[in-house]
């Protein structure tokens, strides 16, 4: 009975649906219930100002009792943000996405979470100091590393 | 508090080197050894009497350290006058030190049931109003610039989705209390409950929360406990909902693995079988997380064991100065308990480790610390001094270590100009124009460079020589096994085909286990050798491990000779009494070691931990 996951999807994807979602957060896909992609900006004055960046979500049967993958995408010229907690790859270092990633979080709650991360940079326009080695040996899902 | 389980008084030492060699034998074969043994010229050290090489300790299973812990948890509970469940997390937050439980618990008691998450923070001066407070005040401990952010987008998040089940949620946010007491918070009718995190509302859904009242399904806890259990193998399982410290206590765990009434199978995720499975390893982590806060208790590190071994003997860091604390686990049965089955022996084999570090599993005589230096040094060293021995050499005027990777003799070092000949070492000056051959092999200069040179190399050679040994002795015991598995089918067949019985051809395989067992000690006597500053003792030393060494490999040697069937009566008794001779010249090094160390009597050429500083003339660089 893998339907928790499921059924807790769909039900965030018909709320998403009917109320929207917050500023500056869209839905791109949500094609299954497998892989999301959503487009992020922040709103008013930040050093990320008018740039959209593409998240994607990555769901697997043990979501949300685990936390989902979540990273940015970096291809067809998409670029994750520069800041001290992304690395070129995509891969985002926050700690609700590790462990301290709790059940009753969702797919928007991450959303605003990364929005206000980049909010929160105010003037660091950094990759993390160890990016070349991380991606160097980093795997194609963040949640393995 | 433990002196219900002393048991190795003299009397009965269950893991006396003798018993556990025994044990591997048919009586016969063993018996017959032994009387061999009496015919020796070596005194022959009563049976049971713990050798001076040996430590006492004893092996404790799973349940008996569950005993134990049961007994440090009703301590807590008479003189704290806590539930059990509520003493256990106590003590887990405080590392089972029981002293300073008491002693914080007595000084503030509500920080310690905090600081255990077995109560919410005391609330801040104003009254809570909406649960989203609550999240703010036990963070308060965050500092990165991404939990903070993580925090608060989280409070928004908790705007969204606890806005409709927050009536319900949110009955009553602190309570004070002592005693944890979880309550199943029914739905009231006219305001159905909706799990925030499956979303479920079936009017029947049985619903779960810990002091915090923060309402979860059952099904939703149920698979988050397995999950954390199994796939992180944690026990302080926290709240599930964001932020919240509050743990789980054993009998809410239980409750939602074990649901009473059984649930319907068809309605939970998980099925009763992984819940039985997670308690168990619940139960496991429980005992591991109290051995590993105990100085005198050690888990045993073979895959699967479940078996503790209690050693006071061995716990403090002193005490690893004077002995080395080899022991076994029990894996083949503990005496005197009832689950001393076969379940827990692993392929008949004992599950031998040091209690002082996880080096080596047996690196007698030598103790830890000397034991770790060498093979930190091993590993930094061997592979590079070999290269360096092989492919190198120094220059004659700065000693600088020179690789010649092409061109001619004429080598002209990059650090000091020297101009040398690669060949004879001297300088290239006396060569006048034979430009690439050296033929002034035994020129005064050149005689003299290669002096300096090999005094360079001493050190160098010195490690090898020590480390070549320490390596062969390893490999060899490696090719004895290899060795031994094809004499072993060789005799077996020959059993079948000749008169010969079952006991008549096992001789072979007590003699492979002894000089598997004195080539491990020869190893280590070799690590042991290198560190020794030069005198007397090591003198006496090196002619101990000089006789057990002949006495091995003649034994080795006459365990490669051919086999057949009419020389079987006549090998099988120069291979016995030579097995006698090397297992009694193995116990001489090993005690007289294990002797010295107990009475101070080895001194260092370097530095070592818990001894005494190295004579300066002693030293060696």
């Amino acid at each position: 009975m893998a339907s928790i996951s499921v059924r807790r999807l769909s039900k965030e994807l018909s709320e998403i649906k009917s109320e929207g979602c917050p500023t500056g957060i869209n839905l791109v896909k949500a094609d299954d219930f497998e892989i999301w992609w959503f487009t992020i900006e922040v709103m008013g004055d930040s050093i990320y100002k008018e740039e959209i960046f593409t998240l994607q979500f990555r769901f697997d049967s043990g979501y949300p009792i685990s936390a989902p993958a979540v990273q940015f995408v970096i291809t067809d010229g998409k670029q994750a943000p520069i800041h001290p907690h992304i690395y070129s790859n995509g891969h985002i270092c926050a700690s609700i996405l590790g462990n301290e990633w709790s059940p009753v979080l969702g797919v928007t709650s991450v959303c605003l979470t990364i929005q206000s991360m980049l909010a929160s940079n105010k003037s660091i326009l950094q990759r993390p100091t160890d990016n070349d080695r991380y991606v160097q040996h980093a795997p194609s899902n963040p949640k393995k590393v | 508090m433990s002196s219900d389980y002393e048991f190795s008084d003299d009397d009965n030492e269950f893991f006396d080197d003798e018993d556990m060699f025994d044990a591997t034998q048919d009586d016969g074969s063993s018996d017959e050894m032994d009387m061999d043994a009496d015919g020796d010229d070596f005194k022959i050290t009563p049976k049971n009497k713990r050798k001076s090489y040996e430590i006492e300790y004893h092996s404790l299973s799973q349940s008996e350290v569950e005993k134990q812990m049961r007994e440090e948890v009703n301590y807590i509970c008479n003189i704290l006058g806590v539930e059990p469940s509520t003493a256990s997390l106590l003590l887990r937050s405080m590392s089972w030190n029981r002293e300073r439980l008491i002693e914080k618990y007595m000084d503030n008691p509500s920080t310690v049931l905090t600081a255990a998450g077995i109560t919410l923070p005391e609330p801040p001066s104003s009254p809570l109003q909406n649960p989203i407070r609550t999240h703010a005040a036990s963070g308060s401990s965050s500092s990165s610039t991404v939990r903070r952010t993580t925090r608060s987008a989280s409070k928004l998040l908790g705007l969204g989705s606890s806005s409709k089940s927050s009536p319900t949620t949110r009955t009553s946010p602190i309570v004070q209390h002592t005693t944890p007491k979880y309550t199943k918070f029914t739905t009231k009718p006219d305001e159905p409950f909706v799990c925030p995190i499956c979303f479920d509302d079936a009017p029947n859904l049985v619903t779960l929360s810990l002091d915090c009242g923060q309402t979860f399904c059952i099904n939703c806890w149920n698979m988050y406990i397995v999950s954390k259990i199994r796939d992180e193998g944690e026990i302080a399982i926290r709240c599930m909902a964001e932020g919240c410290q509050l743990i789980a206590p054993d009998p809410f765990i239980h409750d939602v693995l074990f649901p009473t009434p059984p649930a319907d199978a068809s309605a939970m995720s998980v099925n009763p079988q992984d819940n039985a499975q997670a308690w168990s390893r619940f139960q496991e982590l429980l005992a591991r997380h109290f051995v590993g806060s105990k100085k005198d208790l050690k888990y045993c590190p073979y895959p699967g064991c479940t078996n503790t071994v209690s050693c006071p003997a061995g716990a403090s860091k002193f005490s690893l100065t004077t002995v080395v604390p080899t022991v076994f686990c029990g894996a083949r049965g503990i005496p005197g308990q009832e689950n001393s089955d076969s379940s827990l022996g692993l392929g008949g084999r004992e599950h031998k480790f040091c209690f002082g570090c996880a080096v080596e599993d047996d690196h007698r005589p030598v103790v830890c610390s000397v034991a770790k230096m060498w093979l930190r040094k091993c590993r930094d060293d061997s592979e590079t001094a070999n290269w360096i021995k092989s492919n190198t050499k120094e220059c004659s005027n700065c000693q600088s270590t020179i690789e010649k990777n092409g061109g001619c003799n004429h080598m002209t070092c990059k650090k000091c100009k020297h101009e040398f000949c690669w060949v004879c070492m001297g300088p290239w000056s006396e060569h006048g124009t034979a430009w690439y051959t050296c033929n002034r092999y035994d020129e005064k200069a050149g005689v003299e460079a290669r002096d300096a040179q090999s005094r360079s190399r001493a050190s160098l050679e010195r490690y090898l020589h020590y480390y070549n040994r320490w390596a062969n002795h390893e490999q060899s015991a490696k090719l004895s096994r290899d060795l031994y598995a094809k004499t072993e089918k060789k005799m077996e067949d020959m059993q079948i085909t000749s008169s010969l019985t079952w006991i008549e051809v096992q001789f072979m395989k007590k003699a492979v286990e002894e000089v598997e067992k004195c080539r491990m000690t020869l190893k280590w006597t070799y690590a042991m050798a290198y560190y020794l500053a030069r005198g007397n003792e090591k003198d006496l030393f090196e002619d101990n491990q000089r006789d057990l060494e002949k006495a091995v490999e003649d034994l080795s040697e006459l365990l490669e000779s051919p086999i057949e069937a009419e020389v079987i009566p006549s090998l099988r008794q120069k291979v016995t009494d030579k097995a006698v001779y090397v297992q009694k010249r193995n116990e001489i090094v090993l005690e007289d070691t294990a002797n010295g160390f107990l009475e101070g009597r080895w001194r260092w050429n370097v530095t070592v931990e818990g001894f005494d500083e190295p004579d300066k003339s002693e030293l060696v660089l």
